[in-house]
């Protein structure tokens, strides 16, 4: 206990101060969410690239929860989906229930290149299509993977912050 | 005869006269006959007891009923608050027996019997003198003998339950037989007015106070004389579990009030803690079996046990209390337990009348097949719910109001009561509390798991809700527990009254009553004051205001009708549902050392390899361990016994006559030696 | 007068302050593992947003699944009116009586386990369940401890508990008290859902206690029952603070200042014990569900001692 006092004593805050953001713009329709943003995140074939960035963009040194986005167990509490990889057979009924299940304003964020376009595995016979074949997408986030300060960027454009 | 002794025979009339008329009439006006009457019945009943308790007291004697003794009858306080419960609980049963009895009860015996069961019933507390009341307790017994076998031919385990309760009810008959017989002698008459007057030594006393109580406790259904309650009470026929289980148990306490408070007048402290151990280990016994049963009815049953436990911790309480001359204190223990009666006799009735109807619509009473009820049966579903409030003692029910009060007694008990007392107190707040903590899980199980979610069965999805006669019934039983909730002060005026005459050394006139107020409850004596109805009012208000607050504020959207969340993979089958078993599971390994719980994994092998599984076996049970631990040697003994006798008796002619031979012989070699 | 007075002002309090107190808590608990943090104010915000978006009714649910929220956050509002936080005089005299309290609370959480089960999915029902086993554990906690408070005052009324305790300080640090203090101090971890007995902000389903019984609400029900959660913590810790430490109360005979200063005080107490709390759960992690039952045994033990103590010292 001592000792993880002192850890935190020596460590600090090790959040990196928010940058500036570039253009100041909400995505219309989250306007309405006023700086909360609650996230639910789809799988739908990726290749855990992007979630390894996800993981650090929520992590301590980028901080995503200070702009007010917060990972949500249940779609039910979300208000945007944050979809990552290229949808696959086996989760495109997944990801359409995943969508309606997310009540009212919904918005989709198809994070990283295979859920833009399905990016390198364009064409695969697994593959039914890039996020927007399935659900309609608000925002996307260019990258293999994105690097978390896009993804952050991305998020802040929907919570305003 | 006065208004109340009117009621009161009247009562018996309309019993004993609709029996005869039920065997009578043809199966199809029958049910209504002997319902009809038994509901007048009932309602006389409980109107000649609410007199009786108002202070318009009756008694008669017949000396040419009964042969030797005669029939000495007498409506006193303390009876006529069990005469009147019994009362009520009659016309709730009869009212939906009406109907249950379409279900193939329509039957001579079937119908002609809970008349006299009734009558049996009514008679027990107004019995003043030994041989009354023991032939009215033995009619009670054999008459709901009768009706616990009414189903044997449907069910295998009819039969065995009712063996069980046979040879359970005539053990206690026999001690409480032994104990009053013995009492009667040593008084040197058999009224109970000579009893009264009579002084015992100590040590008679001792022994007649035990034998009643091992006797009265098991009709009562308590540690360790419970086992016959969880099975009889759950195959009866259900308005006779709700009539067993609400009315008959009570009997059992009344016999201890009777023989110990009034007859005996008190005994010393150990009696009393006694009492209290007993109550206390029922208490959580029973709600810990409750809590892992998943057969509706049985958990039911479970909960009776448990809540005469709690009746009894507050008699226990008094007892001791009064016994160490703080008869304040005494009384509102009292009055707490008996506060605890009625409405345990009103939410029990309630529920074993909905467990009923559930039985009645869907043919199992397995919770792990039931569910999805609250769409198709309405009305028996928010009717359980009342019960299932009340049971949890949880405010606005009516048991929150008398644990409530039997936990102030305890508390306030603390600072004058001794060591004895300083170490029973806290233990006793304890076991209440987490009854009342397991009764709560039972409850939300029993409601949440049987009612709610989606049907786990055919059974469950065909289900449909019950005629009206039974809503009827249930709804009666629904009022009675809804007014003991919000107002209390219906009945708790005369029950304080009643304690505070009960109490030992409470002298004449009796002292001031221990609980007092309309709205507010308030203590006497000690601070302490509870609202039930501010309580109700306050919650329903902020509810209210709450969904005001909603539609005046928040989403201006429709609610919008989704499929339930599957993690996208659905459709989610009923038997991915948390089952009864499985909700209780957590508890059932946090009490794995008290339950001992059994279960064995047979796992088959394909033929080709030990490592592939061709299909499991999965076998859970808890068993009840007390029964396993103290009447199965018993009757594994018995059984012995039994077996090497049948080696005696092989059916050879020459062997018996050679037993006769020997007989003589060693009789004749006796009788030479002594002589 | 001053009692309605405190007693409003007791629930308009609760009702505003709590969400921000969950925020405190998050803050604290970001500022130690190094974080930024989304700000005090954003609980409220992330219930002004709940409450604007649709809700849902999954099939198959019926009243009880609606009507859950409103029974949890209206049982938390009549406790919060009758418990003395601000003020030791309350209007509702027949209801502040501490069993009563807790059976008001564990109504709400009976009402949030129906609500679960009602969705007949398998989270759902195993929140439920774990959340009434963990209840069970915890009601011979409390009213064992209440037990132990009342002794020395003759009553379980929390007013008379608190007005003894205002007038004889001393009191507090009598071992009664403290043994009593530090038992329901763990029940109140556990009826709250904190590390180590529930983790409130897992993903995970397989260890959620609270979460998983909330998961099919949504919109303005969810808003509800995250407002009725942050309104339970800090009533719990309020009268926590209230119990053991009942500095600033307005008592019997005081005036409106005194409510005011009672406002305050309760203000830097909850603040004080939340930021203790979330700093507290930095240090631990979640205990296995199956271990739960041990911290309430111990807990249990130090309320009986407690009992045993204020009839031996007595
Ligand atoms: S975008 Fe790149 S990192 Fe992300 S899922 Fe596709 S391949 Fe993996």
């Amino acid at each position: 206990m001592i000792g993880l006092w002192r850890k935190i004593r020596k460590t600090g805050r090790v959040a990196e101060p928010a940058p500036e953001r570039a253009d100041g713009e909400v995505v219309p329709r989250a306007a309405e969410l006023g700086g909360s943003v609650q996230i639910r995140h789809v799988d739908a074939g990726s290749c855990n690239g992007c979630e390894v960035e996800i993981a650090s963009a929520f992590g301590p040194v980028y901080d995503a929860e200070r702009y007010g986005a917060r990972l949500v167990a249940s779609p039910r509490h979300a208000d945007a989906l944050l979809v990552t990889g290229p949808v696959t057979r086996n989760m495109e009924v997944a990801l359409r229930r995943s969508h309606e299940a997310v009540p009212e304003p919904r918005l989709v964020v198809a994070l990283g290149d295979c859920a833009r376009d399905c990016g390198a595995f364009a064409g695969a016979y697994g593959v039914v299509g890039a996020v927007k074949d399935v659900v309609p997408v608000d925002v996307e986030v260019p990258g293999c993977p994105p690097p978390p300060e896009a993804i952050v960027e991305a998020l802040r454009g929907l919570t305003g912050r | 005869m006065n208004l109340t002794g009117t009621l009161f025979v009247a009562a018996l009339g309309l019993c004993l006269a609709a029996a005869p008329a039920a065997v009578l009439t043809p199966r199809r006006a029958r049910p209504l006959l002997a319902g009809a009457a038994t509901t007048a019945a009932g309602l006389a009943g409980a109107a000649a007891g609410v007199t009786a308790l108002s202070g318009q007291g009756w008694s008669a004697r017949l000396d040419g009923v009964l042969p030797l003794a005669g029939v000495r009858l007498d409506l006193d306080p303390l009876g006529a608050m069990f005469v009147a419960v019994t009362g009520a609980v009659a016309v709730c049963a009869a009212v939906y027996g009406v109907a249950y009895a379409r279900h193939g009860l329509d039957g001579r015996v079937a119908q002609a019997t809970p008349p006299l069961f009734v009558a049996s019933m009514l008679l027990v507390p107004a019995a003043a003198s030994v041989s009354t009341l023991l032939v009215a307790w033995e009619l009670m017994a054999l008459t709901s003998l009768l009706l616990v076998l009414a189903e044997h031919r449907r069910r295998a385990a009819v039969g065995e339950a009712a063996l069980w309760y046979a040879v359970m009810t005539h053990l206690g008959f026999a001690a409480i037989l032994a104990g009053l017989a013995g009492f009667a002698a040593l008084a040197g008459g058999e009224t109970f007015e000579q009893l009264r007057a009579a002084g015992l030594p100590p040590g008679a006393r001792d022994a007649v106070f035990l034998a009643t109580l091992a006797g009265f406790a098991s009709k009562a259904g308590i540690v360790p004389l419970h086992v016959w309650l969880a099975r009889a009470h759950p195959e009866a026929p259900s308005q006779v579990s709700a009539l067993m289980s609400a009315a008959m148990v009570n009997m059992g306490v009344y016999g201890i009030l009777r023989v110990g408070l009034d007859l005996l007048h008190g005994g010393p402290a150990w009696w009393w803690l006694l009492v209290l151990g007993a109550g206390a280990l029922s208490a959580l016994f029973g709600i810990l079996q409750a809590a892992v049963a998943s057969d509706l009815k049985r958990l039911l049953g479970h909960s009776t046990t448990e809540n005469m436990g709690l009746v009894l911790i507050g008699v226990g309480a008094a007892g001791f209390l009064a016994s160490g001359g703080d008869s304040m204190l005494a009384a509102l223990a009292l009055a707490a337990a008996l506060l605890h009666v009625v409405n345990h006799s009103a939410f029990k009735t309630l529920l074993f009348l909905a467990a009923g109807s559930v039985l009645h619509a869907t043919g199992t009473r397995d919770l792990d097949a039931l569910g999805g009820l609250r769409a198709r049966m309405p009305c028996t579903t928010a009717l359980f719910a009342v019960g299932a409030l009340a049971a949890s003692a949880l405010p606005p029910g009516n048991g929150f109001v008398s644990e409530w009060l039997l936990l102030q007694s305890l508390i306030h008990a603390l600072p004058t009561s001794g060591v004895a007392g300083a170490v029973t107190m806290p233990l006793a707040v304890g076991v209440i509390a987490l009854s009342a903590g397991l009764a709560i899980a039972t409850f939300v199980k029993a409601f949440g798991v049987g009612f709610l979610a989606r049907p786990r069965t055919p059974g469950a999805e065909r289900a449909s809700e019950s005629p009206p006669a039974m809503i009827g019934g249930m709804a009666l039983a629904a009022a009675s527990c809804v007014i003991l909730a919000l107002a209390p002060a219906t009945v708790l005026p005369g029950l304080s009254r009643l304690a505070a005459s009960l109490v030992p050394g409470s002298g004449h006139p009796p002292g001031p009553v221990p609980v007092s107020g309309e709205v507010t409850l308030r203590l006497t004596g000690y601070e302490g004051t509870i609202s039930p109805l501010l309580i109700a009012v306050a919650l329903a208000i902020a509810v209210i205001g709450l969904l005001g607050a909603v539609r005046l504020f928040a989403s201006r959207r429709a609610r919008r009708a989704a499929r339930l969340w599957d993690c996208g993979a659905g459709p989610m089958s009923p038997r991915m549902e948390y089952t009864a078993t499985s909700f209780a599971e957590p508890l059932q390994r946090v009490f794995d050392d008290v339950l001992e719980p059994e279960s064995d994994l047979d796992v088959t092998p394909t033929k080709e390899s030990a490592y592939l599984v061709e299909s499991v076996r999965f076998r859970a049970r808890i068993p009840d361990r007390i029964e396993r631990r103290l009447y199965d040697p018993v009757l594994a003994a018995a059984g012995a016994l039994g077996r090497a006798a049948t080696g005696l008796a092989n059916g050879s002619v020459h062997r018996y006559l050679a037993y006769g031979f020997y007989a003589l012989t060693a009789v004749l070699v006796a009788l030479a030696v002594i002589w | 007068m001053t009692g309605l007075i405190g007693a409003v002002s007791q629930v308009v309090l609760v009702a505003v302050g709590s969400p921000l107190l969950a925020g405190l808590m998050r803050q604290v608990r970001a500022r130690l593992e190094g974080r930024a943090g989304a700000g005090v104010a954003q609980p409220w915000r992330d219930l002004r947003k709940l409450a604007r978006k649709e809700p849902i009714t999954p099939h198959g649910t019926g009243w009880v699944f609606r009507l859950a929220p409103l029974v949890l956050a209206g049982t938390v509002l009549v406790v919060a009116a009758v418990v003395p936080l601000v003020t030791t005089l309350s209007p509702m005299d027949g209801v502040a009586d501490l069993f009563a309290v807790t059976a008001l609370l564990a109504l709400g959480s009976v009402a949030l386990a129906l609500g679960g089960l009602d969705t007949g999915t398998a989270f759902g029902g195993m929140g439920a369940s774990r959340e009434v086993t963990v209840m069970a554990l915890v009601e011979p906690t409390i009213l064992l401890s209440v037990f132990a408070l009342s002794v020395r005052v003759g009553s379980t009324n929390l007013g008379a508990i608190v007005t003894s305790a205002v007038h004889d300080p001393l009191e507090v640090i009598s071992p009664v008290s403290l043994l009593a203090a530090v038992a329901l101090a763990v029940v109140t971890i556990a009826e709250t859902g904190r590390i180590p007995v529930d983790n409130p902000s897992t993903h995970l389903e397989l260890t959620m206690i609270h979460e998983a019984m909330i998961l099919e609400y949504s919109g303005p029900d969810l808003a509800l029952i995250e407002w009725a959660s942050a309104m339970r913590l800090s009533v719990l810790l309020g009268l926590l603070a209230s119990l053991f430490a009942p500095w600033g109360i307005a008592t019997a005979g005081a005036g409106l200042a005194a409510v005011v200063l009672g406002m305050a005080a309760l203000v830097i107490k909850v603040a004080a014990l939340g930021v203790l709390l979330a700093a507290g759960e930095v240090f631990m992690a979640k205990l296995r569900l199956f271990r739960i039952p041990e911290l309430l045994a111990g807990s249990f033990m130090l309320a009986l001692l407690a009992v045993a103590a204020s009839f031996f010292l007595a």
